[in-house]
């Protein structure tokens, strides 16, 4: 599935590829020419679907890696998981430009979308915040990964000018990303009376925050074990060797974060003396995720890191994401509007998840392209002993 | 982990969960809205639902013509909301006094959800106390209609380049042109249910109202403070929830909810870079100390070694030397008594 260029391309993988695509080319069509109403289920009372909670929120937070990976190598001096970086800065670059593709089809007028940073900026909304820091990171982003590209067009100079811009770039990357995780989670501060109180907090930006990193590293534990079996062979040595001791590492990691990320839950929900609502239908299912989804893989990462169970960690990191994914979408479609009557909620159109799984495909395809070709999971022997 | 790292992770932690207080940048000041501004009064006990200030409203504002005409009485046994056509509505709730009417509109905050959250300033509070949205910046994005504590931004969903957030504008291009004396739906009202004018009058008027016929009305202004107050003001016989509006909206704005988080912002800008800073350093100079002390370690080992090498030789050296002398001595002592016995001998001899 990599650089045979003499086999054929119709391999399943290709050919589900090609079908995913297509379909999505389709919706893509009429989304412009028949305007949102035609392909979503979106109305006036709800506002933001699927292409929000999902493309946007989720995307956003799983692409978490980027950051926690590369402060975790160059800032807080954990060398051991450098050959994690670069798959993690590629991740997480594809990530975040395919939710800015993605929010092309969301908003109304695509074409300005710039108007916010470089024509009339509102800047007393938490969506500007997003927007800016969202935009210079996919930037700051760019730049950091650049050097696999530079090395695989051997441009050796640029190579070598932006690599010693590593740390300053790993720096104001965790400040954009502390910023628009937050942030993030902070859109939904100004609405109280539409969020069930169980997922509405006055501290949903440090929730939203405090769970990106469980998230970012769990989907670097998640895409490793993926990558893993199809491009073992451009994995290097290196790589290879260090591949357990970032997973375990991680785990530790991951297992810590949640545990704090429990422990801001618990603050909320006494914050607002929430306990009551426990008893409901409503509380049940915030139980599950809670419980389910927060404290049990935060326990399962402690037994895996503990007893060396790679297998464990694999699975408990995509229970890890899973749960991510659920928190984002209870806060954002599950619970909101949770006061209006079942017959005027919202709930996704088949075109919006078709657009949803093309924006997926379409970063795993050029995640395969360049993997396949760039130096991602090994280093270009000519940079060997360059950091 | 080591020492120092923790120490690094823990004053983020720190750092991170004591931001998050309000920033009162300007503090001891609020805004009360603008002193002329100017609103409407609803008086759901005078409102028959006939209907007319939906046809006003849709007149004067030049929105297309509705499915069924503004005379058919029907349309109320079904709730209704704004749309992108409609930017007001009647609806009617069953009351414990009868049939209860209620208008449906912008309620033109007094500091508005939709204003503080656009980020592109597309949406206005003006002086004549009008929230006012203007297309030529705005994104599409929605979050307005997201903000919208009383769900009243619409959008035009089926326009796929340009379409538009619409909403009621309380007539204020049209009054500030003189075309209007007061919006459409107050003009076109036959029963004195809405009242156009300065909203501190309206608030007394409201008073007045509830003070004369105390069995009539709710002892309470619907609009005088929740959400931060609203120019469009409520009277009501029936318990307000009962005639759609919520209860449980609270007093605060949407700006004071959010000013917390948005204070945060640029504390992480400024102490971010210190502290990741610090951190890297401090790892920094646990790698150059560490690799001094391996340095020094290694020095002196190899000191050592040399320092026992160098005894060792001497120890050898003195040894040989000691050998050397008993040698001689030994040497000396034979040829003395090799001497002393052919001296012997030549005596004996």
């Amino acid at each position: 599935m990599s650089t045979e260029s003499n086999k054929s391309l119709f391999t399943p993988v290709n050919i589900i590829t090609g079908i995913f695509l297509a379909i999505g080319l389709v919706i893509t069509v009429l989304r412009f020419t028949k305007g949102l109403g035609y392909v979503t289920n979106l109305d006036d009372n709800n506002p933001w679907g699927v292409w929000i909670s999902f493309d946007l929120l989720c995307g956003v937070a799983l692409a978490a890696g980027g950051y926690t990976t590369s402060s975790a190598c160059y800032i807080f001096g954990l060398k051991k998981y450098h050959s994690a970086v670069r798959p993690a800065i590629l991740t997480a670059f594809l990530g975040y430009a395919l939710v800015v593709f993605a929010l092309h089809y969301d908003v109304g007028r695509p074409y300005r979308l710039p108007y916010p940073i470089f024509v009339q900026p509102g800047t007393t909304s938490l969506l500007f915040e997003v927007g800016l820091c969202v935009f210079l990171y996919v930037t700051v982003l760019a730049i950091e990964f650049s050097p696999a590209v530079f090395e695989w067009l051997g441009m050796k100079s640029l190579r070598n000018k932006i690599h010693k811009l590593t740390l300053a770039l790993t720096v104001f990357g965790v400040i954009l990303s502390t910023l628009h995780q937050s942030s993030l989670g902070a859109l939904y501060i100004a609405v109280p009376s539409k969020i069930h109180p169980l997922w509405y907090s006055p501290y949903l930006a440090i929730l939203f925050f405090v769970s990106s990193i469980p998230a970012g590293l769990s989907m670097v534990i998640f895409e490793g074990t993926l990558a893993h079996k199809p491009w073992h062979h451009m994995m290097d040595k290196t790589h290879l060797d260090e591949h357990e001791g970032v997973i375990l590492g991680f785990a530790r990691g991951a297992s810590i974060a949640l545990a704090a990320y429990f422990a801001v839950k618990l603050v909320a929900l006494a914050a607002d003396n929430n306990w009551h609502y426990l008893a409901t239908g409503w509380g049940a299912w915030y139980l599950v995720e809670v419980l389910g989804f927060v404290a049990l893989p935060s326990l399962l990462y402690a037994i895996g890191s503990r007893e060396k169970n790679i297998k464990l960690i694999k699975w408990t990191a995509a229970l890890t994401v899973f749960g991510i994914i659920l928190n984002r979408f209870n806060v954002s479609m599950v619970a909101f509007n949770y006061q209006l009557p079942s017959s005027q909620r919202y709930f996704p159109s088949w075109m919006e998840i078709g657009i949803s799984i093309f924006v997926v495909t379409l970063g795993v395809t050029i995640y395969r392209f360049i993997v396949s070709r760039m130096p991602i999971f090994f280093e270009h022997p000519e940079y060997k002993d360059a950091h | 982990m080591k020492r120092r790292q923790f120490l690094g992770l823990l004053g983020a932690a720190g750092i991170t969960a004591t931001l998050g207080t309000t920033a009162q940048a300007a503090s001891g000041k609020s805004f009360d809205g603008y002193p002329d501004a100017k609103g409407v009064l609803f008086d759901s006990t005078r409102c028959i639902g006939c209907r007319k200030c939906e046809a006003g409203c849709n007149k004067v504002n030049k929105l297309p013509a509705p499915a069924k005409p503004f005379d058919d009485l029907k349309v109320l046994d079904t709730e209704r909301r704004t749309d992108a056509k409609t930017y007001t509505v009647v609806n009617k709730y069953a009351g414990k006094k009868g049939p209860a009417f209620r208008k449906v509109q912008c309620n033109h905050c007094m500091e508005p959800a939709c204003a503080s959250v656009c980020f592109v300033r597309a949406f206005t509070k003006n002086p004549d106390g009008s929230v006012t949205y203007d297309a030529s910046v705005c994104v599409g994005c929605r979050y307005c209609m997201v903000a919208c504590p009383f769900n009243i931004p619409a959008y035009e969903y089926n326009d796929p380049l340009t379409p538009r957030v619409m909403k009621c504008t309380m007539c204020h291009e049209q009054i500030a042109k003189g075309e209007l004396e007061a919006p459409g739906c107050v003009g076109a009202c036959p029963k004195e249910a809405l009242v156009y004018g300065k909203r501190k009058d309206l608030i007394e008027v409201a008073r007045e109202r509830i003070r004369r016929n105390p069995g009539r009305y709710q002892d309470h202004i619907y609009g005088e403070k929740e959400m931060g107050g609203t120019n469009w003001l409520y009277l009501s016989g029936e318990e307000f929830k009962s005639i759609g509006l919520r209860e449980d909206l609270g007093t605060t704005s949407v700006p004071t909810m959010t000013s917390g988080a948005l204070s945060v912002v640029p504390m992480v800008a400024a102490l971010w870079p210190a502290l990741l800073g610090g951190v890297w350093a401090m790892n920094k100079r646990k790698d150059k100390v560490a690799e001094e002390e391996q340095k020094a370690a290694v020095k002196a080992a190899k000191d050592e070694v040399k320092a026992e090498a160098a005894a060792k030789l001497a120890k050898e050296l003195e040894k040989a030397e000691k050998d050397k002398a008993q040698a001689i001595e030994r040497e000396v002592k034979r040829a003395l008594e090799e001497a002393a016995a052919a001296k012997k001998d030549e005596e004996g001899a």
